[in-house]
């Protein structure tokens, strides 16, 4: 039962985060994730959620402290992080097939490696029949599943999501939450996910973190021990419900809490 | 149309007349200066087609330069503005003393009427792409290089075509104002420009209001050039090339 110690696959410690000389954005965050966690980070805005996200990933410097990717710093974790943003970040000049096959193209790939790589992606996400379309031509969901795709080419170990669905209204967002779930199924890589949306933490993680803002810093953690796969049912169970009133309930005592 | 003109050419003194030929008089200028006006048309459009396509390639390699750093562009900016600012009648003349009379002054008259609008324009395209899709690039590791052609060059197409259409209206101005100047009809180097004062001073109205149409025709097809190449390079994805609702 007992399985040997696994090293964290995201380890941050003591990590500070300020721009420049201004406020502290994050203020001594600790937290270690393990292979195949799935954490969401949720707070009141502000709080420095997507700011863990750019930092795990590399794009922003931490201001103090340390984060180990992999065994590694963030910068030198080449091809096993991938970033799914707030926006679908399609290039439109490109048709969809294209689009995913843009990590690949800048890492050096074989072009017919490609765009098979391209097409079992596009499978993933029940998009096969839209490979020629150009991004103009999709709903908001499909580009946003389209993004999702292309992160999905490098197989990376660790999958960021900033908010992927927050544009979409409710019954895409559920559906697509389901497809992200399916997928993970298959590949299996450790998520980290950010949301305002308690009722899309609870079904997707096993880990929610609630953040308080000023300045932003961890305030509690729940786990989610719902089992997996889930689906529409476990929407509808009374351990779900439970699960979202008692985040809700820490969400709002965060919110309250003076700076 | 043709009965309005008629009309206001009778409605006319016989003095006043002369000033507006009748579309008879016209057609008939076709017929006898058809060669002439045909080898001014060339000149002038083979000018403007080299003096635009060398400011083409110009402009979007200082663009590339330019939108290399802030630092670039403050150092470049002032001198482009004071050619800008300079007029271009004012500079023709000193150009014709530097270079010579002929194709050469008509070239570069049009590549520095054309120049400025198309490094502008270029140049703010190349320096505006979306931060995500920046972001997105640095997550995949792109190299510089990378970034520029596979991203900022794209995004930066619909701003570049602005700038041609720009320059593409202007292009056929600039050849024949250069014509002006320079033109010369010794070993047939004259150009439209240069056909225009020919027959004023003569008072050809006839032939004058030939050429005149003649210029309006090479400016015509330069800018349906351009914009047919901003047509098979945006018409895909672009907004500004609408979708039908079939």
């Amino acid at each position: 039962m007992t399985q040997e110690a696994q090293a964290p696959v995201v380890e941050l410690k003591g990590v500070d985060k300020r721009y420049g000389y201004g406020p502290l954005i994050l203020d001594k965050v600790n937290f270690a994730a393990n292979q195949g966690d799935f954490v969401t980070l949720i707070g009141p805005s502000g709080c420095g959620k997507s700011t863990i996200l750019k930092l795990i990933s590399g794009l922003n410097p931490i201001s103090s402290g340390t984060i180990v990717v992999d065994g590694r710093s963030p910068d030198s974790a080449g091809g096993k992080l991938a970033f799914v943003f707030q926006e679908p970040t399609l290039l439109p000049w490109l048709d969809v097939s294209r689009n995913i096959q843009m990590p690949l193209r800048l890492h050096g790939g074989d072009p017919s490696a490609r765009a098979l790589a391209a097409k079992r992606a596009l499978g993933l996400v029940g998009l096969s029949d839209r490979a020629d379309y150009y991004p103009r031509q999709l709903s908001g969901g499909q580009k946003m599943r389209v993004s999702i795709a292309r992160a999905l080419t490098l197989s990376p170990r660790i999958l960021l999501l900033d908010e992927p669905f927050g544009a979409l209204d409710e019954m895409t967002r559920d559906h697509l939450n389901e497809e992200l779930l399916g997928i993970r199924q298959q590949l299996a890589w450790t998520a980290f996910f950010v949301t305002h949306s308690v009722a899309e933490a609870v079904f997707l993680s096993n880990r929610i973190i609630v953040m308080a803002a000023n300045p932003g810093r961890i305030h509690d953690e729940i786990r989610v021990d719902l089992p997996y796969p889930r689906t529409e049912e476990t929407r509808q169970s009374s351990s779900y419900q439970r699960l979202v009133a008692e985040v809700s309930r820490i969400l709002r005592s965060v919110e309250r809490l003076k700076p | 149309m043709v009965l309005a003109w008629y009309a206001i050419d009778y409605g006319m003194s016989s003095e006043q007349r002369f000033l507006l030929p009748t579309p008879l008089e016209v057609a008939r200028a076709f017929v006898t200066e058809g060669p002439t006006l045909l080898g001014a048309a060339l000149n002038t459009g083979v000018g403007a087609l080299i003096g635009f396509g060398a400011a083409v390639a110009l402009s979007f390699t200082l663009a590339l330069i330019l939108s290399l750093s802030p630092l670039v562009r403050a150092s470049f900016y002032p001198y482009l503005m004071i050619l800008q600012m300079t007029p271009i009648i004012v500079m023709a003349p000193i150009l014709i003393l530097w270079v010579g009379p002929g194709l050469r002054s008509v070239v570069i008259i049009t590549f520095l009427i054309c120049f400025f609008p198309m490094v502008v324009n270029t140049t703010q395209g190349l320096i505006s792409t979306d931060r995500n899709l920046v972001d997105f690039f640095r997550m995949c590791h792109a190299s510089r290089v990378q970034q520029i052609f596979l991203l900022r060059v794209p995004a930066a197409l619909p701003y570049f075509f602005t700038g041609l259409r720009i320059a593409g209206t202007l292009a056929p101005i600039g050849a024949i104002v250069g014509d002006f100047y320079a033109g010369n009809s010794a070993g047939g180097q004259g150009g439209l420009g240069f056909l225009a004062i020919i027959y004023s001073s003569r008072f050809q109205m006839g032939a004058l209001f030939a050429t005149a149409a003649v210029s309006c025709l090479l400016g015509f097809i330069f800018v349906a050039g351009v914009v047919a190449l901003s047509w098979l390079a945006l018409h895909k994805w672009h907004d500004s090339f609408s979708q039908q609702d079939t």
